[in-house]
């Protein structure tokens, strides 16, 4: 069989032939087409093996339900797995493949599943592949490889994804008969209107179906309204695009596919865009989906909906095939009966499983000498490759049986409204026992289903709501206007389907989820052991997953539950509808946000300069910071060994730009800090710093840093890089809602402050070098002392505090001035030999003291745990943190303490994450673990910082650093946390 | 995604937010005692229905500010600013 052309076709330009391939072949089709109706134009039965058993499969719908034709596109960095062929514009130099094969379409050795399949039932996979348990990863490879879709590609997409907003009075998801009705009646009455339709062109049903609207086609009526309607100012038209999702307060997701159809975007426009729309209202005019029988053998090449056939030979002019039977529980059958028969199709039998029609109906087709077997249905099917014949028994008398010879048969279960986006804004559906479906129910006001959307299949019905429902939203939007005229439509109103579930008779392959595999039996199988509600029943059988997520088979298989545990329908209900719609592409819920988009990037004052001396540099949550500045033929590890070194004999500068800077200004800011932080601020004069503690109302350590007092009501905050926003906004939080009564301002100045570290016993004679307008000697600044003077003209704020534990000063520059004052110090160090030094060299200087840093502020720690609980104040009488410290969790003995380890071979390296414990190979009894790990320069061995169970008390034994991942162990000497200078005599000097 | 009528801003999406959680426990009196502040930090209602709960309008005025959303349906029927009346 082949499939052909007739004449006309509404979508395709004969005029416009397009050249394309499909696995290597090359065909020719026509502007218009899909790749869908292009292949079966071509005569292309068989686009794909099916997931599990690999049968082979055809084109199955003409719409965004398919559950067969899963194709890739393109090739290398271009190449996009798993899209269908019916939703696919075709283009010149469009290049398919199929999917799910080895090695090809008509030969696939995994088609062995096939005659396997009793062997291989739902839940297969989970009782077989249970033990032994570490296998499962050697299975799951296999697995997955035989039920497969299509392969990501690993190259960087070369083309753009865009991200838009918009807001508007009325969102309309389809441009079918509602869609545009509503459209005209709202965008008339000059509402901001946004009108989208997943397809190129707008009309829905009006393109594929054959009956009169106003005098003329649907067609010619929807081009007409299509004009009008683009004609309007304040009317988005948004073609291609699709209602993904239904979010709260107005939001929706569209998906525009503004280049798919042309294979490489031109210049200037994305590949597909995402729109973010705010809609005072949204009307759902999606529309319905034609529901498949279930019978044995349903699921052959050939097999289609009926509405498919219908579209495919209305719209593309392509023939199904040359003999073509219909297999209906409704009117439909009949109807596509005649559309068929009137396109040059023989039709030769239509099989309603009803025993009786609307007689006019049955007339018409009998007068085309079209054979009705009413009361029948078909019970197998034939053809390896494609339908070839079908057998048809009376449904009062099965062993009754007849064969007929056909090429394609057109089946139809009646319809689904399409109310997946009512669902994904919390709506509810009920069950329609007349018309045989779930219509949307109870839902949010702003939101409503109009049309086949919410259950009105009549064509002239739906004109008639989507024009009321335009006319409400102007209403409800303080407009008026008259409602559009509705047209005239040739319309016979249908009679409700009859239920028919599954064909009965058995039959092993009567398929319930095409796309996934699911038959009739193994939803039987998986009522029978248990699977009785329908979550359950999807995961274990995996009815309505994969990329269709069961648009085409959900209602089939809950209806087969509800009757294998004889229950009405409505109590069995539905899987959750979630977002999106259908499968939407990664690179477009990314946007532009890729690379080094991905986040913001921050940079100090003095950035240039780093990279200008080949600075290491590290990221530092959105900061890049130097890590350090290896001199050729150094590596890092020597560069920091070096910087650390240096700073302890002589003097070197660091970048400390990226510390969390907020100005505390008011009345009342002595007392705040008295609350914000564990330890005393009453007695700080002006012009002097202290090291702050502040905890977490829990008594858990927040944050640390140094604040120094700049005036009778001012303070100058700092906090750890990693907090800086965290602190601002817990002070916010204490000052709003707190304490209102206290009259405090706190200002983030973190980047407007460039700040430098200058540290070393050399760092005072450069400072004095450098600065005019302050006395820097020991008795005018002493330790924790505060002044301001300038340095290369411009005004600096100068903090004699230290983290490396040696002289050192905090200079701190209008970010503008950073980078000369940076240079300024270094010019005027040059004859102390001073060298700037990286985050590295820092960290290891503050090991070498014992400082806390992030590794030790775990958010598990208290003060005390750090060494710190004398600085918490037993005064006070309020501070956050205070009432909960005392909790006996909090000040058990066993707690995890700060202590400092070394190698008891004295060059061991010790590290970080490494658990404690008392013998190598004690994993499971941990006394702690390491935190920080530095090898020092200072005492030239490796030295850590842990927190054990104990903590001081178990000084001076030996215990064993343990590293899971490589098993290695490593003895250690537990020490003081302070390793150099514990008295504090250098930073004093 | 909210959107969230800023007493001082106006509406406002809810990007610019941060959640802050249950807007009714106040901070105790410092001799209200251990129980109190545990019942503060720890302890919460989580309601089916209608929340009063703090909002910061962290990328725009930087203010807090009581929204009362319903956690079921997220309607925001009101939204003030957190201590009386706007200044």
């Amino acid at each position: 069989m082949m499939g052909r052309r007739s004449t006309g076709g509404t979508a395709i330009d004969r005029g416009q032939p397009v050249g394309f391939s499909f696995d290597g072949r090359r065909y020719m089709g026509f502007a218009g087409d899909t790749l869908a109706s292009a292949l079966l134009a071509n005569g292309v039965r068989v686009v794909g093996r099916s997931f599990k058993y690999h049968r082979p499969r055809g084109i199955y719908t003409a719409g965004p339900e398919e559950p067969n034709a899963l194709v890739a596109l393109r090739r290398g960095a271009r190449h996009e797995p798993n899209t269908r062929a019916t939703m696919i514009e075709l283009h010149e130099g469009l290049e398919a493949t199929s999917q799910n094969r080895w090695p090809s379409l008509h030969f696939d050795l995994m088609g062995i599943n096939d005659r396997l399949s009793a062997l291989i039932p739902a839940g297969f996979y989970y009782k077989t592949f249970m033990w032994p348990s570490k296998a499962w990863m050697t299975y799951e490879r296999w697995i997955r490889r035989a039920a497969g879709l299509g392969t990501a590609p690993l190259e960087r997409d070369p083309d753009r994804y865009e991200h838009r907003h918009a807001h508007c009075d009325l969102l309309i998801a389809g441009g079918g008969p509602a869609g545009l009705m509503a459209a005209l009646a709202a965008g008339r009455a000059g509402l901001r209107v946004i009108l989208c339709d997943e397809r190129a062109q707008f009309g829905g049903s009006l393109l594929r179906e054959t009956f009169a609207v106003g005098g003329g086609s649907g067609a010619d009526w929807a081009r007409v309204a299509v004009a009008e309607l683009a004609a309007m100012p304040k009317v988005t038209l948004l073609a291609r695009t699709t209602a993904a999702g239904l979010f709260d307060h107005g939001t929706a997701t569209l998906i525009e596919r503004a280049a798919d159809h042309m294979g490489e975007p031109p210049p200037f426009v994305p590949r597909q865009r995402r729109w973010t729309i705010r809609a005072r209202r949204t009307l759902l005019a999606t529309g319905a989906i034609e529901r498949p029988l279930v019978f044995a053998g349903n699921d052959r090449p050939g097999v289609m909906l009926a509405s498919a056939m219908r579209a495919y030979a209305t719209q593309y002019a392509v023939l199904p095939g040359t003999r073509t039977a219909v297999f209906a529980n409704n009117d439909g059958g009949y109807r596509t009966a005649l559309d068929l028969s009137a396109a040059g199709v023989e039709v030769v039998a239509v099989i309603d499983s009803r025993a009786a029609a609307p007689s006019a109906l049955v007339d018409r087709v009998r007068a085309r000498g079209i054979e009705i077997f009413a009361a029948h249905a078909v019970t197998a099917t034939r053809g390896r490759f494609g339908l070839t014949s079908v057998d048809v028994v009376a449904l009062e008398q099965p062993e009754a049986r007849r064969g007929i010879v056909c090429d394609s048969l057109a089946v139809s279960g009646g319809l689904n409204p399409t109310a997946h986006l009512h669902c994904h804004a919390g709506g509810k559906l009920d069950w329609d026992e007349r018309r045989l479906c779930f219509v949307p129910a109870r839902g949010r006001a702003d939101v409503q289903c109009i049309g086949a959307a919410r259950g009105i299949f009549s064509p002239a019905e739906c004109f008639r709501d989507g024009a009321q429902a335009g006319a409400k939203a102007v209403a409800a939007l303080g407009n008026a206007a008259a409602p559009p005229t509705i047209p005239s439509v040739e319309d016979e109103a249908d009679r409700p389907p009859e239920a028919l579930w599954v064909v009965p008779g058995g039959g092993k392959k009567r398929f319930v989820d095409i796309q996934d595999d699911v038959t009739a039996g193994d939803v039987g199988l998986a009522a029978r052991e248990g699977y009785v509600s329908v979550e359950h029943l999807k995961r274990y059988t995996t009815l309505g997953m994969g990329t269709d997520q069961g648009k085409t088979s959900n209602v089939n298989g809950l209806a087969l539950l509800a009757g294998h545990r004889g229950q009405a329908i409505p109590s069995v209900g539905t899987t959750t509808f979630r977002p999106p719609y259908t499968p939407i592409t990664i690179g477009t819920l990314v946007g532009r946000e890729t690379g080094r988009h991905f986040m913001p990037i921050r940079r100090t004052a003095m950035h240039e300069w780093h990279e200008a001396q080949g600075a290491v540099m590290i990221e530092a949550g959105l900061w890049m910071r130097p890590r350090c500045y290896p001199r050729p033929g150094e590596t890092p590890a020597q560069a920091v060994e070096r910087e650390a070194a240096h700073v302890r004999k002589a003097v070197g500068l660091v970048d400390v730009s990226t510390l969390g800077k907020i100005d505390v200004q008011g009345p009342d800011a002595t007392e705040f800090l008295q609350r914000v932080y564990a330890n005393n601020w009453a007695n700080l004069p002006v012009g002097k710093a202290r090291y702050g503690i502040m905890l977490r109302e829990d008594g858990i350590v927040f944050d640390d840093g140094t604040t120094s007092r700049i005036g009778e009501f001012r303070y100058f905050m700092t906090t750890t890089t990693a907090n800086a926003a965290a602190v601002l906004l817990h002070l916010e939080d204490l000052l709003q809602v707190a304490w209102p009564e206290l009259r405090v301002q706190v200002t983030s100045e973190t980047e407007q402050w460039a700040a430098m570290a200058l540290a070393g016993p050399r760092s005072r004679a450069v400072l004095s070098r450098a600065i005019e307008g302050l006395d820097v000697s020991d008795a005018a600044l002493p330790f924790m002392g505060v002044g301001a003077g300038r340095i290369a003209g411009a005004p600096v704020r100068v903090f004699r505090i230290s983290f490396s534990g040696e002289l050192a000063y905090e200079i701190n520059a209008p970010a503008d001035f950073g980078r000369a004052v940076w240079e300024a110090l270094l010019s005027a160090g040059g004859g102390e030999g001073i060298a700037p030094y990286g985050t590295e060299a820092m960290g290891v200087l503050r090991i070498e003291k014992g400082h806390v840093a992030g590794p030790e502020l775990d958010g598990r720690t208290t003060a005390a745990d750090l060494g710190l609980g004398r600085l918490v104040s037993a005064r006070k009488p309020d501070f956050v943190g205070k009432h909960l410290l005392g909790r006996p969790g909090l000040v058990d003995p066993a707690r995890l303490r700060l202590v400092g380890l070394v190698p008891a071979d004295g060059k061991s390296r010790i590290r970080a994450g490494s658990q404690i414990a008392v013998e190598p190979a004690a994993l499971a009894s941990s006394l702690g673990h390491v935190t920080s790990t530095a090898t020092s320069p200072a005492l030239g061995h490796p030295i850590a910082l842990a927190l054990l169970r104990g903590g001081l008390e178990r000084k001076g034994e030996t215990l064993h650093a343990l590293y899971p991942l490589d098993g290695s162990a490593v003895a250690v000497r537990v020490v003081e946390p302070v390793f150099v200078d514990p008295e504090g005599a250098r930073l004093r000097g | 995604m909210l959107l969230i009528e800023c007493p001082w801003c106006g509406p406002r999406e809810q990007v610019e937010f941060t959640y802050a959680g249950d807007a009714a426990p106040r901070r105790p009196q410092p001799t209200a005692g251990e129980a109190a502040f545990f019942d503060y930090v720890y302890l919460r209602d989580n309601p089916r229905g209608p929340h009063r709960e703090l909002w910061h309008h962290t990328g725009g005025c930087r203010r807090y500010l009581v929204a009362s959303r319903d956690t079921l349906t997220h309607a925001i029927s009101a939204t003030s600013p957190v201590h009386g009346a706007r200044k």
